[in-house]
């Protein structure tokens, strides 16, 4: 895979259009795809080296995608980054438990999202594990 | 244990009310108690300690039962002044000195010289946590209110957008004209949809506040003391279970007198439904047959109705059992118990979404219907529903109307649910989903 391509599950179009425009200059593929009940679908279609996932969610939410993705065996070690609200504990407890890469809470510094997939999206050295949520970009 | 010395102190003065309500002399009643009229004197000014067999003899003269010479019937103006006392100072916050804690050991003194004054304090130590339950319920909302929670979304997500789409216009220096446009657009967008967000908080708001001034309502009192108990009364299960007014005489939250004519109809229910199907017994079929009340009331040789009851008013923490939540309406469609689950939005006061199987229940009676739900809100949610309506109480007769009660369990759905799901919300008001077709009033929220 030449390119480095990311799946961006996200339903607000403007936020999905200006993260598009800040990883692509980073040199990321960026798809987008807006509804939550197509997601995994389009995960399993396109293989991407990370997905960052919206929690709120039109048709399913993030963390039923996400349970779905972990429980399927040929996707289960996709790294996932959950964007969710800031200041919402619960929602982070919940993406945590669910098992998440790793979090960014809205709104975030452009800065950040770059700087949070290419930390989970790194090739590790020595191993496929996936680096946990508590490694990686704490709520940044 | 201090209580029963405590109120003891007071016993001369009822003797002596009762002995003047009698027009009985002290000499009279000394003479019959078989002890001196100084001594009775002594006694009636609270001065001498009355041992168990002088009671006896007092009460028995005066013609009452001893425990209304010991007891009186300050016993409940007691309980409040101990809540006010203990209410007073949270000893976390600041260490009481022992010289302005209250009197603790005096309060029949009190009681006895001021009992205008005992009446007023134990009358606002009442107030008091009546409108503590009240701001515990506001804020219980604030956490919950599917509007608000909405609100805050439609709010963050505009903020996002403007956050990252500004911060591209003044970071990109060498940004081409049909971006800076597409995105100078897009600030445009969200900054209306940001004002309208904040007008229709506003509003609500606005209306809330106009819309509830009162204390909770029966129901919620009845509810509330029942979330207290984790919605199991474990009483009940017990060989020799109690009367239902015993366990209301304990409850301080049932404040009203119609939240306590609700809850003894209630927990005659729930009596009835435990001694009908003992807890040991349902748990293990429970085991066998997993959460599925037709399954389960088939085994049991029992009713629909009492299977779900129980099954929503299960000890929590049992191994495989999930949270379950229960509602019930009435005929003419009003809630009349909430049972609630997480995630599953209650309406508080209005009326329920006509879409949930409840309904459909209600005008199919005695018809098990399975519904998978998708509830609106924040996060899409699923929950495995169970409706069922039959008329309600004892076999129908051919006099009088036959009252119907619909039910609906609601338990989470099964993993990676693929079959037809039934879109619903709590209620219209607070409900995003715009092209309803059940919607009866507009939502407060802004459609998407």
């Amino acid at each position: 895979m030449a390119e480095k391509q990311v799946l961006l599950v996200e339903d607000e179009p403007n936020i999905a259009e200006a993260i598009r425009f800040i990883l692509s200059r980073a040199g990321w593929a960026v798809a987008i795809e807006g509804n939550g009940a197509a997601a995994l679908g389009r995960i399993a279609a396109m293989r991407p080296r990370a997905v960052i996932l919206d929690l709120m969610l039109p048709g399913r939410s993030g963390l039923e995608i996400l349970a779905d993705l972990r429980a399927d065996r040929d996707l289960a070690a996709t790294p996932v980054l959950m964007l969710t609200a800031r200041g919402q504990g619960r929602d982070r407890e919940a993406v945590e438990r669910a098992g998440a890469t790793a979090f960014l809470a809205k709104p975030f510094a452009n800065a950040d999202v770059l700087a949070a997939l290419e930390a989970i999206a790194a090739p590790l050295a020595g191993g496929g594990a996936v680096p946990t949520a508590a490694a990686v970009a704490r709520g940044a | 244990m201090a209580r029963p010395s405590l109120r003891s102190a007071l016993t001369g003065t009822r003797v002596r009310e009762r002995r003047t309500a009698l027009r009985l002399k002290q000499a009279e009643l000394a003479r019959m108690a078989g002890i001196s009229a100084a001594y009775l004197n002594l006694i009636e000014h609270n001065r001498r300690r009355v041992s168990e067999p002088l009671l006896e003899a007092l009460a028995a003269a005066l013609g009452v039962e001893p425990e209304t010479l010991s007891e009186g019937a300050e016993g409940a103006l007691f309980e409040g002044l101990r809540e006010a006392a203990a209410a007073a100072e949270p000893p976390e916050i600041r260490p009481v000195a022992a010289d302005e804690a209250p009197e603790l050991e005096r309060i029949e003194e009190f009681v006895g010289r001021f009992p205008g004054w005992a009446r007023v304090l134990a009358a606002r130590q009442a107030r008091v946590a009546a409108l503590e339950r009240v701001v515990e319920g506001y804020s219980e909302r604030m956490a919950q209110d599917p509007f608000l929670l909405d609100s805050l979304h439609e709010v963050l997500s505009a903020v996002t957008s403007l956050r990252s789409t500004a911060a591209i216009l003044v970071e990109t220096e060498d940004i081409e004209p049909e971006w800076q446009a597409r995105f100078l657009q897009t600030i445009a967008e969200e900054s209306l949809r940001l004002s309208a967000s904040a007008e229709g908080l506003v509003q609500y708001l606005d209306e809330m506040e106009a819309a509830e001034t009162g204390l909770s309502s029966p129901l919620e009192q009845l509810e509330s003391w029942l979330s207290g108990r984790g919605w199991h009364i474990a009483e009940f299960e017990r060989p020799d279970p109690p009367a239902p007014e015993a366990l209301i005489a304990h409850a301080p939250e049932l404040a009203s007198s119609a939240a306590r004519e609700l809850a003894r109809v209630y927990l005659a229910q729930a009596r009835a439904d435990a001694k009908a199907l003992p807890l040991k017994p349902f748990v293990l079929t429970l085991a066998e047959t997993g959460p599925e009340p037709g399954r389960l009331a088939a085994r049991l040789g029992a009713p629909i109705a009492p299977v779900f009851r129980r099954l929503a008013t299960l000890p929590a923490g049992l191994p495989g059992v999930p949270p379950i939540g229960l509602v019930v309406c009435d005929g003419s469609g009003t809630l009349v118990l909430r049972r609630p689950v997480p995630g599953f939005a209650l309406p508080r006061s209005s009326a329920a979404c006509p879409l949930w199987p409840l309904y459909e229940a209600l005008s199919r009676p005695m018809q098990p219907i399975r519904t998978v739900v998708d509830m609106a809100g924040r996060l899409p949610q699923r929950f495995l529903t169970y409706a069922f309506a039959a008329p309600r109480g004892a076999a129908p007769t051919f006099e009088g109307p036959v009252l119907m009660e619909a039910m609906m369990l609601i338990l989470p759905a099964p993993a990676r649910t693929e079959a037809a799901e039934r879109a619903v919300g709590a209620s219209c008001r607070v409900c995003p989903r715009a092209a309803c077709p059940g919607r009866r009033e507009p939502s407060l929220l802004s459609e998407r």
